[in-house]
């Protein structure tokens, strides 16, 4: 994942970078599964590495599809990636370590979840009881974003269309 | 500690620093927003890679296992997977509108554009 993420860095041509993107969703699903979780894993697969791989090629259609070289130097957003990181690594040594079952984040709120969510609402998926009956109002809420962001593209691309219509009189 | 108990936190590190340095050093709009996308992939990752317990499995009960991954990561990720992929159209919608405007799609000409110097390509 890592090569494929510096390939990615260093290519120029758009085709490649957006493939390069799409293997890289692929790989996240991958790992995601290994993680044990797979609800999410078969959202980046399709959603990831599917529909963003086909947006882009799409908006790559409409492009130019070679990346000009940029005149701005590396060092400074090199410098400031590496400070960055460093920083966050530093930061990341005082987290619990991988897998440790005393964690917070095991012990606070999701044993409710695990232990009663069965019996509350009939569906052995937790994330699914999650997701659309405990938090189902917060769904509602993606779907809105959903929706306007739609709505955005279509308003932003219909102006686009009109234009061109009256471009040749 | 030792260095296996923070691997996946380095991993997660190291993708969103490639991220920053696309979205920071790249002038081409379609890279930065590829860029974007590998940054909030490992946002992901940073969730995902503390809910996972060894010897478990996906939180999906049955009698079969006592273990379980926390399932409250899962629900947060996939809901900004779904809004991840929204602001991705949003922002293509954008680059093709910079690009009916402007005729490019690099920050440095549409830069140069504003401010009134002809452009890089002579276009």
């Amino acid at each position: 994942m890592a090569i494929t993420v510096i390939v990615l860095v260093r290519s120029r041509n758009l085709f490649s970078v957006v493939v390069m993107g799409g293997i890289y969703s692929f790989l996240m699903a991958t790992v995601l599964v290994a993680l044990d979780a797979p609800d999410v894993a078969m959202t980046e697969a399709s959603v990831g590495a599917g529909m963003s791989t086909v947006l882009l090629l799409s908006a790559l259609y409409l492009c130019r599809s070679e990346e000009a070289k940029s005149l701005r130097g590396l060092w400074l957003p090199l410098a400031v990636a590496v400070t960055t990181g460093g920083m966050l690594v530093f930061g990341t040594l005082d987290l619990p370590a991988f897998s440790d079952p005393a964690a917070p984040i095991h012990t606070h709120v999701a044993p409710r979840y695990l232990n009663d969510a069965l019996r509350e609402t009939g569906v052995p998926n937790v994330v699914t009881d999650v997701l659309a009956s405990y938090r189902g109002f917060d769904t509602l809420g993606e779907v809105t974003v959903v929706f306007t962001a739609g709505a955005g593209v279509i308003a932003l691309l219909r102006r686009r269309r009109n234009r061109k219509q009256a471009g040749p009189q | 500690m030792n260095f296996g108990s923070h691997f996946s936190y380095a991993m997660t590190v190291f993708l969103m620093m490639a991220g920053l340095f696309v979205v920071i050093a790249r002038g081409n709009l379609i890279k930065q927003l590829v860029g974007l996308g590998i940054l909030q992939t490992s946002v992901y990752l940073l969730y995902i890679a503390p809910g996972k317990l060894i010897g478990g499995t996906a939180p999906i009960i049955s009698a079969q296992f006592q273990i379980y991954s926390n399932p409250l990561p899962h629900v947060l990720i996939l809901t900004a997977i779904v809004v991840g992929v929204a602001t991705l159209a949003l922002g293509l919608a954008l680059v093709v509108r910079i690009r009916e405007t402007y005729d490019t799609i690099e920050e440095d000409e549409i830069l140069a554009r504003d401010h009134g110097e002809p452009a890089h390509d002579g276009a």
